[in-house]
């Protein structure tokens, strides 16, 4: 680590010497502390979901399996997926980076409900909390998706506590989303049209439409299956009259959706990275943002692909494959305008980008190998396969946690005030995806081999696949600890990072480093759009070096 | 007192703004609520749609004339909740008081029937999961109806109680008046609400009531 001496922390009142205490953080309403509590949150989520996931690749050595029995395996990646996909990959980039930047980035001073903002961290808390409850008295064994009569009548373990903390997490989600929705509604500053919008916010705005029309629906759907479970009644249970499939309708009408809350942010933040990075405006705003609706809006009609195999009619699942297909489309655009973008752009390779352009790599992998699965005959081969689970962990992992540290890496300056350290982060980032791709990519050739997924043990043939799996885990590991340590040394020893370090175009470099409490001395008035480097005459270029701070002169010519 | 700026939270620019904000997270809220119900209205017209006959033969054990009274009472307190709400916008402090006592007694009188029509059931032996025998070769396709029954009823009795709740916290704020022609935004939200869970009831009457009255 390069010896940087400690910078005298220059004395402006800001959003984090305002107040001092445990109180002034638990009882804040400021939507930077927020962020930063739920920061802390899903950290703590993340490691928990990591370490089932430790065990279950540790486990998966050797072909009879080293670690535990066929039961305590069914736990293993239960947990790893419930806790993963409802307490990390759902609520992560939208409450810690969308709760700290979209007031900042539309010029507003907090988000419209600040105390339903802080109610929704301890709703999520209070959820989280039966969920390592039920981790504790000795989890559950249903998989992520529940599916009765399975969770409702047959599993032993803890179903009825892990369905009620998900229950209550989801309201966390559904007020975000409707926080969210209100604020670039009616928050906006003046001459912030709907025009001008960072794309950041085009994408959050379409994320917090699935959480307002999709987590209701999943928390009626759970609560039904946690009633069914303590009074033995049919709702889904077919012995008594129930529909299972009903089950598997209402769940994925949510939890497809779901995928483009957790990807939807990631492009979020990869399209202010790409463009940051580029010093080049954003090709073709106006497609981009179309397709961030769009996709929010197809993706509520594509969720019958779960469920090929599922017994629902031949004709629905053409309907759905089709629909499936179509929903690539506006993926697939935005993919292009992040390459239009670094066409003769001028590209800096600050660790931001490194995760930026992972995120591209990894998500066109992940959602080319999607198309496989849409594709109705294909997938009824490799169904249930390793092949499924290398996609989705290409589109989450590779795409969504890539985007996140991206994204912390991009605004941790903006967050604490201080630059973590250069180049140790780009080791970190090329030990991410190095990782990354040793673990996840052996999986899509076990998977096309006919691997399935879900078993605690395999056929000697898939040991060495298994083996360079494992130890891509243990080296991605190492990639994910890091940023950690030098975040957590940053925020006392990184050099001081100034406004505008990058520099970056939106509204949230324009105030200090980090913000006062109110976001803005003077409430901006807009007169540019978005990413408008060419004549934006007031940003030094080439990019400085980060802990040099840029003139600022505000406001822009 | 037409100015009220102890109404006004300082992250807006003004009283206007903070009413569009309050105004849209209600409607988005109530759009939840649709979501919500919607969970358990196609999990209801699922079972009907498997289990037609039991469902009619079910439906038998509730009341529809007493449905309807219910019904009735529930109309009759979105009247009073919209006079309240005028009554606000006028700044009329004695008529808002009673409009919004009257809404909770109303309220309080739906709940009250409600109760009286669980008890019954409970009387009757069909409360699923508790204890529960039905004539017949249908019984387990009629408990379905009965766990939709109360499932629905509960989930829209919860949605009363909250909702004469916060009438009741509207009610001390308007006694002290609070509420002035330029400041009265809760009051017109509660209003939204209210209607709402009204408009739930008048889908789930004829859902649980009158499936089979044609006979
Ligand atoms: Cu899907």
């Amino acid at each position: 680590m390069s010896a940087v001496p400690p910078v005298e922390v220059e004395h402006h009142e800001n959003y984090l010497n305002t107040s001092y205490g445990v109180w002034s953080w638990l009882l804040t309403t400021d939507h930077k502390r927020i962020g930063l509590l739920y920061l802390v949150s899903v950290t703590f989520f993340f490691f928990v979901g990591g370490f089932f996931a430790t065990l279950i690749r540790l486990h998966l050595m050797t072909p009879q399996g080293t670690l535990v029995d066929a039961a305590t395996y069914n736990k293993m990646f239960t947990m790893h997926g419930v806790v993963m996909v409802f307490f990390f990959l759902i609520p992560a980039i939208p409450t810690v980076l969308g709760n700290f930047l979209v007031p900042l980035m539309i010029g507003a001073k907090d988000l419209a409900f600040p105390r339903l903002n802080l109610a929704s961290w301890y709703i999520f808390n209070a959820g989280g909390l039966l969920m390592i409850y039920s981790v504790m008295r000795g989890g559950l064994d249903t998989g992520w998706t529940f599916y009765p009569p399975y969770s409702s009548l047959y599993s032993n373990t803890h179903v009825v506590s892990a369905v009620l903390g998900i229950f209550i997490a989801g309201f966390s989600s559904i007020l975000t989303g409707l926080n969210f929705l209100v604020t670039v509604h009616t928050m906006r500053a003046p001459g912030m049209t709907w025009g001008r919008l960072p794309l950041f916010v085009w994408s959050h705005y379409a994320t917090s439409i699935i959480f307002v029309l999709g987590t209701p629906v999943i928390a009626i759907t759970l609560a039904l299956v946690g009633i069914e479970r303590i009074f033995h009644l049919g709702i889904f249970d077919p012995s008594l009259g129930g529909d299972p499939v009903l089950f598997q309708h209402l769940f994925w009408f949510y939890s497809h959706p779901a995928v483009y809350i957790m990807v939807l942010p990631g492009m979020a933040v990869t399209t202010e990275l790409i463009t940051t990075f580029s010093r080049k405006r954003l090709f073709g705003y106006g497609f981009v943002a179309a397709a961030s609706i769009a996709i929010a809006v197809i993706g509520f009609f594509v969720w019958g692909h779960h469920m090929f195999v599922a017994g629902q009619s031949f004709y629905a699942s053409m309907v759905f494959s089709i629909l499936s297909y179509l929903v690539a489309i506006p993926s697939a655009i935005k993919v292009f305008n992040w390459t239009a973008t670094l066409y003769k752009g001028s590209i800096s390779w600050a660790t931001p980008m490194l995760y930026g352009l992972g995120f591209i790599g990894l998500f066109v992998m992940g959602g080319m190998t999607g198309l496989f699965l849409s594709a109705l005959g294909v997938d009824v081969h490799v169904h249930d396969t390793y092949f499924v689970v290398a996609h989705f962990h290409y589109i989450m992992v590779g795409g969504t946690v890539m985007a996140y540290l991206g994204g912390l890496h991009y605004w941790w300056p903006k967050m604490s005030g201080r630059m973590y350290p250069e180049g140790l982060a780009k080791f970190a980032a090329v030990v991410l995806f190095i990782g990354f791709n040793l673990t996840f990519f052996p999986q899509f050739v076990l998977g096309y081999l006919g691997m399935p997924r879900r078993y605690h043990s395999y056929s000697p043939e898939f040991q060495v696949l298994n083996v360079m799996s494992t130890a891509g885990a243990s080296i991605l590991a190492v990639g994910y600890l890091l940023p950690m340590a030098y975040f957590i040394w940053s925020m006392r020893y990184g050099p001081i990072a100034g406004p505008n370090p990058w520099p970056g175009t939106g509204l949230e470099w324009l105030t200090a480093s980090p913000p006062p409490e109110k976001n803005f001395e003077v409430t901006p008035v807009v007169t540019w759009d978005a990413y408008d480097f060419p004549n934006r005459h007031d940003l030094k270029y080439p990019a400085p070096t980060p802990g040099f701070t840029p003139a600022q002169t505000w406001p822009p010519e | 007192m037409s100015e009220a700026p102890y109404a006004l939270q300082e992250h807006f620019r003004d009283l206007e703004q903070q009413k569009d904000a309050a105004t849209l997270g209600m409607w988005i809220f109530l759009v939840t609520e649709v979501m919500f119900f919607g969970g358990v209205m196609l999990s209801y017209s699922t079972a009907r749609y498997l289990h037609p006959a039991a469902f009619a033969a079910a439906s038998h054990y509730s009341d529809p004339l007493i449905g309807a009274i219910n019904t009735a009472v529930l109309i009759c307190s979105s009247l009073t909740m919209a006079l309240a709400v005028h009554a606000s916008q006028l700044g009329e402090r004695k008529p808002l008081v009673g409009y919004l006592a009257a809404t909770i007694v109303l309220g309080c009188v739906f709940l009250a029937v409600k109760a009286y029509e669980w008890s019954h059931k409970f009387h009757e032996h069909v409360v699923p999961g508790y204890d529960f025998s039905f004539p017949g070769p249908e019984a387990r396709s009629a408990a379905l109806y009965f766990t939709h029954y109360f499932a629905m009823t509960g989930l829209h009795a919860l949605h009363m109680v909250i909702g004469v709740a916060v009438l009741g916290v509207l009610l001390v704020r308007a006694w002290k008046g609070r509420y002035t022609p330029a400041y009265h935004t809760p009051v017109e939200l509660s209003g939204l609400y209210w209607h709402f869970v009204d408009i739930v009831w008048i889908f789930l009457y004829p859902l649980l009531y009158l499936i089979d009255i044609h006979r």
